[in-house]
């Protein structure tokens, strides 16, 4: 009998049990999921996005359908940081897997106070979510002009004692710029891609979908593009890169890794099979197993 | 919550769109008013279908479906022996412990058939149940109610069956003390306005655009009195006072 493969990895000293992530607002706090596989499986998961103050989130449509993927508008609806630390955290700590909470904001002292709070709670991560293309007035402005997203890093940092995981989006005026501005600012890794900014229109009444115009594209459709940005931002940073973006199967788990790649998370997948976290887990091993891949962390980057 | 295989028993077309697709039932107990996701396919589309049970009983779970876009037209040419993939069942469904005596079930279009099954369940449980059935034109799944209620009422937009005209005119919410209704906001709000004053207690099955469908992604989540609720986890079911109409 062959020795299964060794799929654990480190980020920034958190041992992950394997490299597959659920991501942030796919997965709420892992309880629904649970209930249908024991979601402990995973290398971690990476909390609803969490804003210091509740949030009810945007009206109208949140979710669409689109080729290879969907748009979604859900605007951050969440219990808020106080209610997570309260009632989230237990729940999520029931499952043994690494527990990354993931944080939006809207301003310069929601991120600070936010994530001041997070620091002192029990969470193994902090995911800054600068990238979210569904809140106005604030989050995407962050995840597009570099000196800006490092303004907001460096402020998070200075109050932050967890892990600063940065998670970026793909609408930044440039991607490696971002990258290499969030690192320079103190991030102790980076996540990406988020969604893309996207929109559909309703014909028949001549009107966007979405009432907030644009929404963010994600899944199967945006692969390649994310696979692209995570491979270029590999190349020009230090910090470890979780890679993101249309991730399904576990050749997708390798590929993101053969570009360099830490590891991944999985979301829109979630939707399409309910059971894709551990089968992703359980398929990595097999192709691993057929690749002859001793130790998972040995292809990363090799591309 | 439960997600598996199940094998196609038939899937047969009812009338120009509308089908019913017969499942083996893997065990599990519906209260009426519940949905499952539903899916005949592996990778695209992305997004399993959020239907509601027809019709359920220990052998078979019945889906009666409207084909209006890709999902549904794939699942419409699905045949005795595939696996359909089904994930719930979803949500809370109705009331049925609070629900008794005199039940109007007022249904619209794909909206009528999970009151199939309610009336089901509720006619075993000893109400009396009348149905009010809309449709544009073709009429679907009116005799199917037949063995559960008092009366079957039909109305149709152009008068080819029943009463010309829509649902909510031939409903005489004063006879009642619950209304459950399933179909069109725009008949449901309509159901809910006339039944006020009546004494009549109202239960409303929403319809919503869903990803996950088990409570996980919000993308389905309604502004309530109450505040923001699930469509998929706290409802389809809402007690229409709590609905911000």
């Amino acid at each position: 009998m062959t020795k299964k493969a060794n799929l654990s990895t480190n980020i920034c000293g958190i041992a992950f049990k394997n490299p597959v992530i659920a991501a942030s607002g796919t997965f709420g706090f892992g309880e629904e999921y649970n209930e249908l596989y024991d979601v402990s499986v995973l290398g971690g998961i990476s909390s609803k996005g969490l804003t210091l103050h509740p949030k009810d989130g945007n009206e109208g449509i949140r979710v669409w359908e689109t080729a290879s993927g969907m748009m979604n508008s859900v605007g951050l609806q969440n219990p808020g940081i106080e209610n997570f630390i309260k009632s989230g955290i237990p729940l999520m700590r029931r499952f043994d897997t690494v527990l990354i909470a993931n944080m939006g904001g809207h301003s310069m002292d929601d991120y600070v106070t936010g994530a001041a709070m997070l620091s002192e709670a029990d969470i193994d991560m902090l995911e800054l979510n600068i990238s979210c293309p569904n809140v106005k007035s604030g989050g995407m402005a962050f995840g597009v002009k570099a000196d800006v997203a490092a303004e907001v890093v460096k402020a998070v940092r200075a109050v932050c004692r967890k892990p600063l995981v940065v998670k970026l989006s793909p609408n930044a005026e440039n991607i490696v710029e971002m990258a290499q501005a969030c690192e320079r600012a103190g991030a102790d890794a980076l996540s990406l891609v988020n969604t893309f900014q996207a929109m559909a229109i309703d014909i028949h009444t001549r009107k966007p979908v979405f009432n907030n115009v644009y929404a963010g594209l994600s899944g199967a459709a945006i692969k390649p593009i994310a696979l692209r940005m995570v491979h270029s931002v590999c190349k020009n940073v230090g910090i470890p890169v979780i890679g993101l973006g249309g991730v399904y199967i576990a050749e997708d788990v390798l590929e993101f890794m053969m570009a360099g790649a830490a590891a991944v998370q999985i979301g829109t997948v979630n939707f399409n099979n309910p059971f894709a976290g551990k089968t992703i887990v359980d398929n990595l091993f097999q192709l691993c197993e057929k690749e002859k891949i001793e130790d998972i962390n040995s292809v990363r980057g090799c591309v | 919550m439960h997600c598996s295989e199940s094998i196609v028993a038939k899937n047969v077309q009812i009338t120009s769109d509308i089908f019913v697709i017969d499942v083996e039932n893997p065990g599990l107990k519906i209260n009426p008013g519940q949905f499952f996701m539903i899916k005949g396919w592996s990778g695209e589309p992305t997004l399993m279908r959020p239907i509601s049970v027809f019709k359920a009983d220990v052998r078979i779970l019945s889906f009666m479906y409207r084909v209006v876009g890709k999902g549904t037209r794939l699942l419409s040419l699905m045949q005795e022996g595939d696996k359909l993939t089904v994930l719930g069942p979803c949500g809370n469904g109705y009331p049925v412990d609070e629900i008794s005596g005199n039940v109007a079930l007022v249904g619209g279009g794909v909206g009528i058939p999970p009151l199939c099954h309610t009336a089901k369940v509720l006619s075993g449980k000893g109400c009396r149940v009348d149905a009010c059935l809309g449709y544009r034109n073709e009429v679907f799944a009116a005799s199917d109610f037949e063995p559960y209620c008092n009366t079957v009422a039909i109305s149709t937009e152009d008068g080819s069956s029943g009463y010309k005209g829509f649902v909510t005119d031939i409903l005489q919410p004063e006879n009642y003390d619950f209304i459950l209704t399933c179909g069109p906001e725009v008949m449901m709000r309509s159901v809910v306005a006339k039944a006020a004053g009546s004494g009549a207690k109202v239960f409303c099955s929403l319809e919503h655009r869903m990803a996950c469908g088990i409570g996980a992604c919000l993308g389905c989540s309604i502004r309530t009195k109450k505040g923001m609720r699930r469509v998929c986890k706290e409802g389809p079911v809402f007690d229409s006072a709590l609905l911000d109409w």
